[in-house]
C-alpha cells in the first residue's frame, strides 16, 4: 500500500516525503567511494608488472587464494569482478540522474560551463561525459574479468593487450577512470564536508591539490603499466596463449 | 543577428572600453535579441555601473539595467561579465586588461529587458518553498524586553542572514540552470539561517519537508559555482554540505 501511496503522491503513508531520495543521493556517494577506492587499489595492483612478471604472477595468485587454497581459484576473481560490475552498474543509474538528459539542459550546461570558466563547473561535465564513455568501456572490461578471470596473469594479461587488442580500450579506460575517480572523490568530500569540517575553504584547496596530484601520479603509473605488459604481449606474441611459469615452477617444467 | 555599433566622439584620457551587451525587448514582437556594441573612455576607478550610465546617458537611453545601492548591498545589479555573474556597482572594468566586455543578463531569471531581470519573483517563490519566516509557538509581548539569544548563535545566524538575494548564486549554478525548479544555494542557506536560528522551532524533519527532494538539497551536484561567486562571501560550501548530512539522517 505503501508504495502506491508514494507512487501517486510522493509521500509516506504517514503523509511526510518519501525519504527515498536521501537514501538515493547516500548509495550514489558510497558506491563512488567503494569504486573510487577500489580503482586506488587496482592500479596499484595491475602496475606490480612493473616490479616484474614474477611480483605480478605472484599477487595474481593471491587473488586467487594461494594463501589459503592449495590450488589457487581464478572464480574468486570472477566473483569479486561481479560484485564490482554491480557497484558499477548501481553507481551509474544513480548518477545518470544528474545528467543533462534534454537538448535545453546540454545547451544550458554547454554555454554556461563554456562561458564562465569555473574549474568546478567544467570537471562536472568532465565526469558527466568519462561516466557516459565508461558505461561501454568499462562493461567491456568489466565483462571480460566476470567471464574470463583465468586469463590474468604476466603473458595472458599481456597477450589480451598487445595481439587480442585491448590495449587500445584500456588505454581509453585508464583516462577516463582517472579522471572520474578522483574528481568524484573530490567532489564527494565536498558534498558531504567529509575531511575538511575544520577549514572548509582551506580544506577544498588541499583537496584539490591532492585530485591533482592523484590525476597524475595514477596516469603515470597506469600508462606505464600498460606500456610494459604492451612491450612484454609483443615480444611474446610467438607464444600467444602460453602461460607464464613462475621461478619456483621452472625446474619442474610445470605450467599454470 | 543584428549588431548595433556605437561610438562615442568623447576623446579624454582613459583608454577605450568596448562593452557588448545584449538588446533585446521580449515583450516587443519587434525585437530581436542581439548584442549592441559601445565603445566609451574609460575613468579613473570606473565600475560597471558607472560605465553602463555613461551609455545610457551619452550613447542609448533605450538601454535597460537595473540597479539601486551603488554599493553592493541591494542586490540589484546581478549580470554576467564576460559569462561571470556579478553584480556591476562592484565591478571594475580596470579589472578587464582588455578592455572588451560582453555583458549578459542573469540567466534562469525571467527577462525585463535588455540586462533587466525579475530576480525578485524567483526569489519570492524560493522564500515561500522554504518557509522563509520564524516558526515559532511562543507569543512575543513585543512591549517586554526580548529573552536574550547566546550571542556565539545570534552570530551564526547573521552570518547567513547577510545574503542579499542578488541572484548570483543562481545564475552562476549550473543545476539551477538546467533545471529551474531547483531551490538553488540561495535556498539551502536560507534553511541553514533558520536551522541555526534559535527562535526557530522547526526540526530537520520539518525542513526535510521543504527540502528533502532531487529539487533540494539532493540535487545539489557540488558545482561550488555559488560558493565562488557569492560577492558577500557567505560560507555556502560548508552549509549546503552540512544541511545535506543533517537532512540524509532524517528518518
Amino acid at each position: 500500500m505503501s508504495d502506491l501511496i508514494e507512487g501517486y503522491l510522493g509521500k509516506r503513508d504517514d503523509g511526510t516525503k518519501s525519504r527515498m531520495p536521501a537514501v538515493l543521493d547516500r548509495w550514489q556517494s558510497i558506491t563512488g567511494l567503494i569504486l573510487g577506492l577500489f580503482i586506488i587499489g587496482h592500479m596499484f595492483f595491475t602496475s606490480s608488472i612493473l616490479l616484474g612478471k614474477e611480483a605480478m604472477y605472484t599477487e595474481t595468485k593471491l587473488f586467487e587464494g594461494s594463501l589459503f587454497l592449495d590450488e589457487p581459484e581464478p572464480l574468486l576473481v570472477g566473483i569479486a569482478a561481479s560484485i564490482i560490475f554491480i557497484i558499477f552498474i548501481i553507481h551509474a543509474g544513480l548518477a545518470m540522474r544528474k545528467f543533462p538528459y534534454k537538448y535545453r539542459e546540454y545547451k544550458m550546461l554547454k554555454t554556461h560551463s563554456a562561458h564562465l570558466g569555473h574549474l568546478d563547473t567544467t570537471l562536472w561535465m568532465v565526469q558527466a561525459a568519462t561516466g557516459f564513455a565508461m558505461f561501454f568501456l568499462g562493461s567491456a572490461h568489466l565483462w571480460m574479468m566476470v567471464a574470463e578471470p583465468e586469463k590474468i596473469g604476466p603473458y595472458a594479461s599481456a597477450d589480451r593487450i598487445y595481439t587480442d587488442n585491448f590495449g587500445f580500450l584500456y588505454a581509453l579506460l585508464i583516462a577516463m577512470v582517472v579522471l572520474h575517480a578522483m574528481v568524484g572523490l573530490y567532489r564527494l568530500t565536498m558534498k558531504w564536508g567529509f575531511t575538511v569540517r575544520k577549514d572548509p575553504r582551506a580544506g577544498r584547496r588541499r583537496n584539490k591539490r591532492l585530485m591533482w596530484g592523484a590525476i597524475v601520479f595514477f596516469s603515470l603509473l597506469a600508462y606505464s603499466a600498460l606500456g610494459t605488459y604492451w612491450e612484454i604481449g609483443k615480444a611474446h606474441q610467438p607464444d600467444y596463449g602460453k602461460r607464464y611459469i613462475p621461478q619456483s615452477q621452472i625446474s619442474a617444467g610445470g605450467e599454470q | 543577428m543584428p549588431k548595433t555599433k556605437i561610438m562615442t566622439t568623447d576623446r579624454g584620457e582613459g583608454r577605450e572600453l568596448t562593452l557588448e551587451i545584449l538588446k533585446y525587448n521580449p515583450r516587443d514582437p519587434e525585437s530581436k535579441p542581439h548584442l549592441a556594441t559601445y565603445t566609451i573612455r574609460e575613468t579613473p576607478g570606473m565600475t560597471l555601473f558607472v560605465a553602463l550610465n555613461m551609455i545610457r546617458e551619452d550613447l542609448d537611453p533605450d538601454l535597460a539595467f537595473d540597479f539601486v545601492c551603488r554599493a553592493g548591498i541591494c542586490g540589484s545589479c546581478g549580470m554576467m561579465v564576460n559569462g561571470k555573474p556579478l553584480l556591476a556597482c562592484r565591478t571594475r572594468t580596470a579589472d578587464y586588461p582588455e578592455g572588451k566586455i560582453r555583458l549578459m543578463p542573469m540567466p534562469a531569471f525571467e527577462l525585463i529587458k535588455d540586462l533587466s531581470v525579475i530576480t525578485g519573483q524567483w526569489m519570492d517563490r524560493m522564500s515561500q518553498r522554504v518557509e522563509s519566516w520564524i516558526h515559532s509557538s511562543v507569543e512575543h509581548d513585543i512591549s517586554r524586553i526580548e529573552r536574550p539569544v547566546d550571542p556565539d548563535a545570534a552570530d551564526a545566524t547573521f552570518e547567513l542572514d547577510r545574503c542579499i538575494e542578488c541572484g548570483i548564486c543562481v545564475a552562476s549554478c549550473a543545476t539551477a540552470l538546467m533545471r529551474p525548479d531547483f531551490v538553488g544555494a540561495v535556498g539551502l542557506n536560507r534553511i541553514a539561517r533558520f536551522e541555526s536560528d534559535p527562535h526557530d522551532e522547526r526540526t530537520d524533519a520539518d525542513y526535510y519537508e521543504l527540502v528533502g527532494d532531487d529539487t533540494g538539497i539532493f540535487g545539489c551536484m557540488s558545482l561550488l559555482s555559488c560558493e565562488d561567486h557569492c560577492p558577500k562571501n557567505l560560507p555556502l560550501q560548508e552549509k549546503i554540505a552540512y544541511m545535506r548530512r543533517k537532512l540524509a539522517k532524517v528518518k
